[in-house]
């Protein structure tokens, strides 16, 4: 702070002594019950560091809080329904006012799920809420991790928050399936009979898996109380404790910030919760519930008297699971049927392979990115300042080739559609799909990467060059230029305030490493060139001050051989030792 | 946690950072730039209104929903053009939707336009615990350890590890009942047995009646169901139906391949195959007529029931087990016998060696 200066006049130090604020009337109302508590509780001191907590602003910062939202949309609207929803596969006959479904056998879960959208008032209204806030829990979820992921928010000391996020997307795919399981209607039949051949196609001890879920063969007469059970007790219960621990963890390191002026490693820059977040995500939260409930009464979903009762003769075509299951279900669709007959066994590689393994695959390559990221650049620190995805391109890379990937198993989910709606052969659609699985994830990480890459120059560009200002000069030669501003001190900043990880050499100097660590050192080496040689340098200080000075002599013109040349001869100096 | 203190930043100072890691000094905040609200008090005014405006509506879509809870019938449909919806659950739904929405978006729009929209800074503090909590509680655990005298007397350690080890035994062991146990005898009995049975009539699934071969066109296909399913109830129904279900075709017997071994499984072209998927179990009922192809629409595997049922495309591996079928003395299509191989998706256990495969004979 600038020390006052000596010609401030006395009357300001008496400003300082103003009387203590007089408190509004509903402090003076509340005084009484809030000692009450205070004095059993100390609910000032738990206050005291959240009233004012800052927390930055940004939309990408939403997508999580519509994931925390439509969850407890899901346990409002969830409990409603258990109050009418009978988890009992005993066959009863319908007798209810769906004329098209009467006199008709099918389970009590089947029959209360027609009597929770036909007969209870607002019973259809909160059955589609669910189900459109399980679909939003889960997408939200997704493109949180993805948030996430493409910022490198899950660098030290976040990791374990990231693990964290892992498991609850895993748990929220499970309680989805869980949950559409329940109404025992032929779609969720069918996805159960399914279930019940990818659990029995796990090597070994499938069967006595598929015994143990199913209390005997498929489908029983235990399944959906179990499912139930799983559905509203167990995995809410772990979803809940995860979400907990992930928001006090949240808090604890408190939030990440995008680059940018005034913003650094060492501070958040946001707004205070009270009064701001309490507004903003209040009503945040009361806009996803509104929407879901506006999607409920207005967008038809899982309308089970269609389907009718689940019969394990019949199926319906074009049958398609809920989409967060839709990469499964393509990999299942487009897997070759590879098995295996060994003596009297058999090895269902054609399930088990894309069924289980895909699943393990891609929720294990995520937990464990964070980790390989942090062997490879050997970083100790903490990060919070976030990324902007061009500045780690092998990292972004990764990120779009696992979008394509899910995104072409998705695709194989609904082979069928794709191959009735464009009017192509479902068995070339299969196979294209089949090969572009693994050509289509490298061709999106070599053109992902180069698009950061770009990206960066265009950046460089910036900082050397200035900002273009759509001022074309004209030079008594005839030459045509366009004049550059330079960009303001707070851009600047932003554009540089991102961490460079050197591609290392291989280690030369040996003395005193194992042969093992030696290994280690030249794999992770390795592995530094592979993630960090082509990304482009951000500008030394001393090219950012020879730029100005560049400039300040009025030789900014775009095109000017030199200076281009100076980008690409600074890219040759990327090997550090 | 506790020690968080906000500081709000001070005046329209900007202080500039230089450090060393960065190429560019850091400017500091930009200074805050009041919003049109800050200093028009007539767009205060305004933005006022619409959030009094948004709260406002609430309590009238409120008391709207109870009135529709009430008021409107269940059976009246609303039409919007090719859509249908149930109007009371229409109106419900938009009342108690737009109230939240409104609600939400009234709070929101206070938080943007009125409240102080200046910045504030809180300071970061390392994640890891201070150098002092860390030397306290090496200390003091290490005490802990002295105390409860677990280092003198080691048996009471290596005996708790054990009892807490064994202690899990008991919680797994009671899982051994979730299911009967998939023994060999076990499997025989279930999943590798189905009700049919010699003599047993292939019936329609729907209407459970029996037929004869002249009931059946060539190309036409039935699906079908042994006529003693209709003996079982309640789950015993669903299980032996989720196997015994079948489907019957009729070929041009010139347009087939038969192998020998199944010359006398079948009558005159017509044949009787699963109608369980041999991937992971849907019912398959495509059926290309022309080309004698059947296709799982589930996972689009699909079978070519003129060359015993084999797999021509898709994931599934093994053919479709064929029932083989007889004429009873009124000449309705009865079973010879059950399946030879066990129906259904694979698992572990099964002996595979006796499917049909390609060039068997």
């Amino acid at each position: 702070m600038a020390q006052p200066a000596a010609t401030v006049p006395d009357e300001s130090a008496v400003q300082a002594q103003t009387p203590k604020k007089e408190l509004g009337p509903v402090f003076k109302v509340a005084a009484g019950p809030t000692k009450y508590l205070d004095d059993r509780l100390g609910i000032a001191g738990l206050g005291r560091p959240f009233l004012r907590k800052v927390f930055p602003d940004h939309w990408s910062f939403l997508l999580g809080e519509i994931a925390l939202y439509s969850f407890i949309v899901l346990l409002l609207s969830g409990v409603f329904l258990t109050i009418w929803f009978k988890p009992s596969m005993a066959e009863i006959e319908y007798e209810g006012t769906y004329e098209l479904l009467r006199g008709i056998q099918m389970s009590e879960a089947y029959a209360s799920t027609l009597g929770l959208s036909f007969d209870i008032r607002g019973g259809l209204l909160l059955r589609q809420m669910h189900h459109w806030a399980a679909a939003v829990f889960v997408a939200a979820m997704l493109t949180h991790s993805l948030r996430i992921f493409f910022t490198g928010a899950f660098r030290k000391p976040r990791e374990i928050n990231w693990l964290i996020g892992v498991a609850m997307l895993t748990l929220g795919i499970i309680n989805g399936f869980t949950g559409y399981s329940l109404p025992d209607d032929l779609l969720s039949g069918t996805g159960l009979r399914f279930v019940d051949g990818l659990i029995r196609s796990i090597p070994v001890i499938g069967t006595w898996a598929e015994f143990f879920t199913f209390a005997g063969e498929f489908p029983g007469e235990l399944i959906i109380p179990r499912l139930y059970m799983v559905h509203i007790l167990l995995v809410p219960a772990l979803l809940l404790g995860l979400i907990a621990a992930h928001l006090a963890l949240v808090v604890y390191h408190k939030h990440t910030q995008y680059a940018g002026p005034g913003r650094t490693e060492g501070n958040v820059v946001g707004f205070p919760v009270f009064p701001v977040y309490a507004a903003k995500a209040g009503g945040f939260f009361l806009i996803v519930f509104g929407v879901l409930t506006l999607m409920g009464a207005t967008m038809q979903i899982n309308p089970v008297w269609v389907f009718g009762p689940y019969n394990p003769a019949e199926v319906t075509a074009g049958s398609q699971p809920d989409w967060y299951m839709g990469f499964v279900e393509g990999g299942i669709r487009i897997m070759p049927n590879w098995e295996s007959h060994i003596g009297s066994t058999t090895w269902s590689w054609n399930v088990a392979i894309p069924g289980l393994g895909l699943m393990g695959l891609f929720f294990g390559l995520m937990a464990i990115y964070p980790f390989v990221e942090a062997w490879v650049t050997g970083d100790k620190r903490e990060h919070h300042v976030l990324d902007r995805p061009r500045n780690a391109p092998t990292r972004t890379a990764f990120g779009v080739a696992a979008i394509t990937g899910y995104s072409l198993l998705m695709i194989g989910g609904g082979n069928d559609l794709v191959a009735t709606q464009f009017d192509v052969s479902l068995n070339a659609v299969t196979n294209f799909l089949r090969v572009a699985v693994f050509v289509g994830p490298v061709i999106a990480f070599l053109v992902t990467k180069r698009i950061c890459i770009g990206l960066q120059r265009a950046d460089h560009d910036r900082l050397i060059h200035g900002a273009e200002s759509g001022v074309i000069d004209r030079a008594p030669s005839g030459k045509y230029s366009e004049r550059h501003r330079p960009v303001g001190p707070g851009e600047a900043f932003r554009l540089t305030e991102h961490d460079e990880t050197p591609a290392l050499l291989p280690v030369t100097d040996v003395d005193g490493m194992s042969v093992r660590e030696i290994q280690g050192e030249q794999l992770r080496r390795r592995a530094t060139r592979f993630f960090f040689i082509d990304t482009l340098r951000r500008p030394t200080r001393a090219e950012l001050e020879e730029a100005a000075h560049h400039r300040a002599h009025g030789h900014d013109e775009i095109g000017a051989d030199g200076e281009h040349h100076a980008i690409e001869a600074e890219e040759e100096h990327h090997l550090a030792k | 946690m506790s020690d968080d203190t906000s500081h709000s930043r001070p005046g329209t100072e900007v202080a500039t950072v230089d450090e060393e890691r960065y190429p560019v000094p850091d400017p500091g905040l930009e200074p805050h730039i009041p919003r049109l609200t800050d200093v028009d008090e007539r767009a205060a005014n305004r933005a006022t209104r619409q959030v009094a405006t948004f709260f406002g509506l609430v309590p009238l879509l409120s008391i709207g929903f109870v009135v529709v809870y009430f008021a409107v019938p269940g059976n009246v449909w609303v039409d919007f053009g090719p859509l249908r919806a149930n109007t009371r659950n229409l109106l419900l739904g938009l009342t108690f939707g737009l109230a939240l929405l409104f609600l939400g978006i009234g709070a929101v729009q206070w938080a943007r336009k009125l409240m102080d929209d200046e910045e504030k800074i809180d300071y970061r503090h390392s994640a890891a615990s201070s150098d002092d909590d860390k030397n306290y509680m090496l200390t003091e655990l290490d005490k802990v350890v002295d105390e409860s005298k677990l280092t003198r007397r080691k048996i009471i350690g290596r005996t708790l590890l054990a009892a807490l080890a064994t202690i899990l035994l008991p919680m797994i062991a009671g899982l051994a009942d979730l299911g009967p146990w998939p023994t060999k005898k076990k499997r025989a009995e279930t999943i590798e047995r189905t009700i049919w049975a010699p003599g047993i009539r292939v019936v329609q699934d729907v209407t459970f009646e029996p037929f004869k071969p002249e009931d059946i066109e060539i190309g036409q296909l039935i699906n079908a169901e042994p006529a003693n399913l209709q003996d079982l109830h309640g789950s015993e129904y669903q299980i032996e139906k989720a196997k015994a279900a079948v489907i019957v075709v009729r070929m041009d017997p010139n347009t087939i391949k038969i192998p020998p071994s199944r010359q006398d499984w079948q009558i005159g072209g017509i044949l009787c195959y699963s109608k369980i998927c041999t991937h992971v179990g849907c019912p398959i009922s495509l059926w290309e007529q022309q080309t004698h192809h059947l296709l799982c629409p589930c996972h689009q595997s699909t079978f070519d029931l003129g060359d015993s049922g084999v797999v021509v495309f898709g994931p599934a591996k093994r053919a479709l087990p064929q029932l083989p079928i007889a004429l009873d003395a009124e000449g309705y299509i009865v079973a010879q016998r059950d399946f030879t191989v066990p129906v259904g998706p694979s698992y572990f256990e099964r002996d595979s060696r006796d499917d049909y495969e390609v060039g068997d004979k």
